[in-house]
This record gives structure tokens, sequence and C-alpha cells, in this order.
């Protein structure tokens, strides 16, 4: 099994860590991984995007231009990495702030309405969680208990206590996880 | 008297330091930078401290300055003494660590290793030997030389205008914070070469405070640079650099 | 003990660092490589093991302070990105020429100039045909992993006090930046001063009454005696090129096409022998580890059977040399690369090898 994964969105949004907290419960599960952010300028407040890869194997490349699955979060993310999904592949993608829907016919396209319901119920900070559980409905590449392990390596300790929390977003996620265009 | 006579113990009235190698020294006759060697050697000498001293050379006149002192030393690139005198403080800290630099060295092309070793208050002792030029490449023009100063590359004298400012670089340095003790001597008498000794002393000492950098600048002389005999050059350091580079201590927080 | 860890490349580096017992790390901040410093600093190893780590005032201070902790015999390290080990490469010359052991990290991004913050090879001949003046060589490793860039630290040193010579690490961007898993150890002690002063009878670790003053220098006047420092560095380095070829083969025992590729070009390679051989293309992949020693004889041996070898490199053709020569132009050798940052995907080299 390996799985190539692109997160991207605006910087702020938990993109890097949302990629860093599937990479350590991967790690826990005792799989390889690779987590390879875009650095630079876009760090403070532009586009982010990480690329992370899940595998049974020694993983080749950390740098790719086709995945399995995109987690696109904005509309900049939607228009450059919609291509990049490998045919039959996934797409998943928070309807907010989407002004040009996907439109390819040869991939799974889910949508996660995960801004809207964090702002609703208050846990703005969140949201990437949320996204997260979405991702882990369709692939379940990581179990719940290594997703905690994976929170207790990825988050400093003062923060442990929100990881109940953290959890209930991921359940929230893949309650939310709404089918747009399945093959 | 005969030699047999001269030689009796009774008769000795001087001895060279045993930090001192036996090497002939290259300076040209008249130098200060001998008489400083010794002085730097003699302060090794009588705090015992010979196994615990690392020396760092600098590029310039005293750049075989590794050859005379009979201590461990490094030859550093030029300009950048402080730097490794900061590393090897740090690496050593109970060691006895010392720089010595000329003024093209230490107040141009290494202003900023300079500037930054004792504004982070480093615990060793900088020695900087100003005699207003470049010695070794033949007399050129040094940040230090002084207006209307004849050099190789000022051929007409310094020109203010287009040449910029002598740089009273010790005077900068007194006013960091990470400064203790901040001095300006000279060695061309004997009663200045005995005070700067105790400078040096002083300076050594501080060291096992850890309260900061001590730096001792020696205004001095070049007869080959300055194209005078030893004996006019002293007297012309003491008409034209003195004035402009006021002895004394500028800085003395011990 | 073994410790899983996921890590930055750069992080790596800095935990390699402290876990192998280095002395002192003196380093300015540059992108992509200023987690190495961040990290050291939060870690507080004067705590851990009594490691010194300064931030200098410039690059040319940084490497200037290796000079001097070298040149005392501690393991003194440093680290930089492109522009920054530029400006290291006075204090890198006289490091070798001093013959003091001394480790520096390059997470290489765009040039030339002020270039770009993403990833690059592009200084692959500066790090390995000179940089400096003078003739002399830098070891060099190349990591294609953070696992590399962990064990590096030490294997760095180990090679530095070996043949007291300066040793680069040559990363990049990428493999500054990517997070993987990495085994870590303990924490292994310093060297103590009686140690390095028994150990290391060049060091200039204070004079005692025994021995003669040491001097560390890399000046020497007369042309006689400075021909002989260079025979004997000459010498040394042969010896190097003897001993310390590193590599990887991967696939190429029945490959009718060579990539050869280094640190993160080397792991997007792999990425084109999978893509590759799902068509049916038959590529295998020569990995050097050691940059400089070259490994020449492998690359001769097993590129003389192929029908062509590609040499990808984020650069615009600089290992290709090195390769040529390898071959003795034996077989065509074709250079594919992506510069300024452009970090080339794995689609596009398997053309550019479709297209050979």
């Amino acid at each position: 099994m390996t799985e190539e994964i692109i997160i991207a969105g605006f910087g702020g949004q938990g993109v890097l860590s949302m990629g860093k907290i599937l990479a350590y419960s991967g790690i826990m599960q005792n799989k390889e991984v690779s987590w390879m952010p875009s650095y630079g300028p876009e760090m403070r407040g532009g586009t982010s995007n990480v690329t992370v890869i899940i595998s049974d194997e020694r993983i080749s490349s950390p740098c790719l231009n086709q995945f399995d699955t995109a987690i696109i979060l904005n509309q900049p993310s939607m228009d450059k990495f919609e291509n990049s999904v490998k045919p039959g592949g996934l797409l998943i993608y928070d309807p907010n702030g989407i002004t040009s829907p996907p439109t390819r016919k040869d991939i799974n396209i889910y949508q996660v309405a995960a801004a809207e319901e964090a702002a609703k119920i208050g846990i703005a900070k969140l949201f990437n969680m949320i996204v997260l559980g979405g991702f882990l409905k369709i692939k379940p590449l990581v179990t719940e208990e290594f997703l905690k392990k994976g929170l207790e390596k990825s988050l400093p300790e003062r923060h442990h206590g929100l990881i109940p929390e953290n959890i209930k977003a991921v359940e929230i996620g893949k309650e939310l996880l709404k089918p747009f265009h399945v093959l | 008297m005969t030699r047999e006579e001269i030689i009796k113990p009774e008769n000795l009235v001087y001895k060279k330091t045993s930090v001192l190698t036996d090497n002939v020294m290259h300076y040209c006759p008249g130098c200060g930078h001998g008489l400083t060697h010794r002085l730097i050697a003699e302060v090794i000498d009588e705090m015992g401290i010979q196994d615990k001293t690392i020396g760092v050379a600098p590029v310039g006149c005293a750049v075989l300055a590794y050859n005379y002192f009979d201590v461990d030393c490094i030859e550093a690139a030029h300009g950048r003494a402080p730097a490794l005198g900061t590393a090897i403080k740090r690496l050593y800290p109970e060691h006895f660590v010392f720089t010595y630099q000329g003024d093209g060295d230490l107040a141009a092309i290494g202003t900023a290793e300079t500037i930054h070793a004792c504004n982070r208050g480093e615990n060793f002792t900088m020695i900087f030997v100003n005699n207003g030029i470049y010695g070794m490449t033949g007399g050129q023009m040094a940040p230090t030389t002084l207006k209307d100063m004849k050099t190789s590359t000022s051929p007409y004298g310094r020109d203010l205008q287009t040449m910029g400012n002598p740089l009273k670089i010790t005077e900068l340095i007194a006013q960091l914070p990470g400064a203790l003790y901040v001095t300006r001597q000279a060695v061309y008498t004997p009663a200045l070469a005995r005070k700067c000794k105790k400078a040096i002393r002083q300076a050594f000492e501080n060291q096992k405070l850890k309260q900061g950098i001590s730096f001792i600048e020696i205004v001095s002389n070049c007869n080959s640079g300055w194209k005078l005999s030893p004996i006019q050059a002293n007297e012309w350091l003491e008409q034209n650099m003195l004035p402009f580079y006021p002895l004394g201590d500028l800085k003395n927080n011990k | 003990m073994k410790e899983l860890r996921l890590m930055k490349g750069n992080e790596a580096i800095a935990e390699g660092a402290i876990r192998c017992g280095c002395d002192g790390y003196f380093g300015y901040p540059i992108t992509p490589q200023s987690e190495i410093l961040e990290h050291l600093m939060a870690e507080k190893p004067y705590e851990k093991t009594g490691m010194v780590v300064l931030q200098a005032e410039s690059e040319v201070a940084s490497i200037n302070m290796v000079y001097g902790g070298g040149a005392v015999g501690k393991k003194v390290m440093t680290t930089s990105s492109s522009p920054g080990v530029s400006l290291m490469q006075e204090g890198l010359s006289y490091i070798a020429g001093a013959e003091i052991p001394a480790l520096c990290v390059n997470v290489v991004r765009g040039g030339p100039g002020l270039g770009t913050i993403q990833p690059s090879q592009a200084d692959y001949f500066q790090t390995v045909k000179g940089g400096g003046h003078g003739d002399y060589r830098l070891i060099t490793l190349a990591p294609a992993s953070v696992q590399e860039m962990y064990d590096f630290v030490e294997l760095g040193f180990d090679l530095a006090f070996k043949y007291r010579n300066p040793v680069m690490i040559l990363s990049d961007g990428i493999i500054g930046q990517v997070m993987e898993k990495v085994e870590v150890g303990d924490y292994k002690p310093r060297w103590t001063d009686e140690y390095i002063a028994e150990t290391f009878p060049w060091a200039a670790t204070g004079k005692p009454k025994k021995r003669d003053h040491n001097i560390v220098t890399s000046l020497q006047l007369e042309s006689a005696k400075q021909e002989k420092v260079n025979l004997r560095l000459q010498a040394k380095y042969k010896e190097c090129e003897a001993n310390e070829v590193r590599y990887e083969t991967i696939q190429c025992e029945d490959a009718d096409y060579i990539l050869v590729a280094y640190g993160s070009s080397a792991r997007i390679c792999q990425k084109v022998l999978q893509l590759a051989r799902e068509e049916g293309i038959k590529v295998g992949l020569i990995r050097p580890i050691t940059l400089w020693p070259f490994p020449k004889q492998i690359i001769h041996d097993i590129g003389i059977k192929a029908k062509g070898i590609l040499s990808v490199e984020m650069n615009a053709g600089q290992m290709i040399e090195d390769v040529m020569l390898a071959v003795e132009c034996k077989v065509p050798v074709k250079h594919y690369g992506r510069f300024g940052g452009i970090v080339p995907t794995p689609s596009e080299i398997l053309q550019a090898l479709k297209n050979f």
C-alpha cells in the first residue's frame, strides 16, 4: 500500500499540521511516511501545501506531480491541483470559498463542509481535523488508536488535553462527508 | 669585563622570558611588535599560564607571531582572529585566549568580527597594534592612517574628502556593554612599556572574571612604512599619533 | 536505545549533532536551513551534553569560529545555504590548508546570486571542484533522506578527524524541509579535554612542558615547503579516494539505461525507476553518496554496459562532467535538469529518458 496525498489551502488553515498528524499516525502504525511542505513566503499567509506519503514500503520521491488524493481547501489550490489527481483518484474539498467547483469526471470527488460546521459549533481551530475525518472515512489509513498516538506525538504536551476534542472533530468530519461526483 | 664575568648569574640584569622562543624575529629594528610580544610573553610567564594559553595570530606584520610565542598558536585568516578567539574561549572557558592584530586586520577587513566579539562580551584578550599603516604589504593606507599622512596608496596624503576619516575603533568599542576593559597604551619608552605591561596583565587577569572582553590598543610605529629612522618614527608617533589617539583607559569596569 | 522520531532533515542535522557528541555549532540564519539553529537553540544542548551553540554575526564569522574550534581539537560545525556557503569559501580553504577537521552543511538553494529559496543542486561545482582558492578537496557527503541527514553528521565528524580535513554535507531544500521517520541514538558524551590532548597531538590545546608549542597554520612562505604541504595533501586525497567512496545502486543488474543522481534527485529518480519499469523500460539508478571522492569505478563498470546514461541534477549540468569522465566517453551521457528552484517531476524525467 502506498498513498500519495497533497493537502493544499491557505496558510493558517492547518494544512501543514493536518499533514503532520497524518504522518505521525502513520509512523505509530509502523508505516513509512514522508511530509514535504511548500516553504517560503507562502507560510506567511499565502497558499500553503504539503505532500504526505504513507506506505508499507520505502518511499521514493517526497516530491510528486501526481497524487492518489488531493485535499483542497481554497480556490487557488483547486486551480493548481485538480488536474494532479491520478485517474480514478480522490479529491476532497471544502466548498467554502470555492467559486469554480471541480469538473473532472474520471476521479471520485467528495465535499466536507468543515469551515461552516466548525464556525457553527465554535471549534474553528479544529477545522483541519474535520477535513481529515472526511478523508479517513473514505481511506481509513490510520485507526483511531494510532490517530490518538499521532496526536500525542505531534501536539506539545500542554495541548494533550485537547486530544478528545480533536478526535471528536474527526468523527464530525466523517459524518459531514458528502459525495459530489463518484465513479 | 670579560664574557665569562658578564654571564655570571650575579651580573644578570635581564633575561628573556622562556615564553618567547629563540627564533630571530623578522620585525624591522625599532618596530613596536617585538617589545609588545615580549610584554605579553612575560605576563604569561609571570601568571604561570603557558600551558593554558592559546594565541591567535593575524594577517599582517605579526602573521608569524606564532613562531615567537612559545604557546600553542593558530594563524587566522585576515580579520577573523576575534571569531577564532570566540570559539576557542567558549570551547575552553578555563584557558587564557588572546588575539593579536594590526589596524588593517582588526579595524578594516575584520571590523564586523571585532565589534561583535566585543559586543557579545567574549571573555578573551584582544591586543590591537595600531601604527596607522599596512606594514607587511608595503606601507599602504590603513583605516587608522591620519589626515594628510602619506602612504603608498595615499601618496599625496590622506584626503578626508575622498579617502574617509581615520577610524577610532577603540572609542567605538568602549561604548559596547560587552567590553569590560578598554585601554590605549604605547611601548616606545621604557615607562610606557612598563605601564602597558600592567594593562596586559590586567587584561589577562580579567579572563578569570568572565565579565567581558579586555581590549588593548597599542599605538605603535612603523619606521619602514613611515620612511623614518626608529628615533624619528617615535618622535613622529608622539607628535602626530598621540594627539589623535590619546593614551589612557577608555573604560575599566573591573 | 533507538528512538523513532518524525523530523525535518534540518532538525535531524541538529539532533545528530547533539547526540554524536559535537562540541560546538556556529551558524547564521538563512532559508531553507534556519531550523537547524532554531532546533539547537530550543533543545538547550549545553544542558544535555555541554555542546556550545552560538548565532554568529555572519557566515564569515561562523566558518572562522569553526576554524578556531577545529584547531583546538573540538568537534565543531556550521551550516548554511548557498549564498552563505559562498561567504565561507575563504574559511574552508584555510581549514583545508591548515588540515583541521571540521563539518559544514550546505542546504542548497537556487542561484546564482540571491537566487531563490527553493531547492537546487547548483553548488556541485563549488563543493567538489574547489570553491575556495588553492588545490584542496572537501570530502562531500550527499544525503538522500532525513535518516542520512542524521547519520552523516557523525560520519562526517569521523571522516573529518580521520583525514584532518573539512567535510561537507551537500543537501538541498527538499531534504532539509521534508519530514521522515528517523531512528535517533543515545546521547554520546563529548570527548574530554584530556582525551583530545592525548589523541590529537597537532591540536592547539595549550602547551604542556613536555612538548613543543603547536602551530596551526596554512601559511608556508618558502615555496619548497609549501610544495611539500601540497604533496602531503594530495597523498591524503589519494588515500581518501581509495578508501572512502560510497554509493548505492538500485535495479542496475538488467538495466538498459542508467540514471545517475544524488540527494533529492536520487529520490525522485527512484520514482522514475518505478514508472519506467511499469512501462517496460529497464532503468537502473546509481546514487553517489560521496560526491568527492566520486564513485568513478562503479559508474564506469555499470555504465559501459548500458545503452545510455542520464545524469539527473537540479542544475544546468555539473555532475555530468564527472560521469562522462568516469565512463571515458564510451557510452552516451546526457543531462536532465531543472533549475532556479524548480524540482523536476518523475514524469518529465521519464520523458527525458524516452527521448534519449
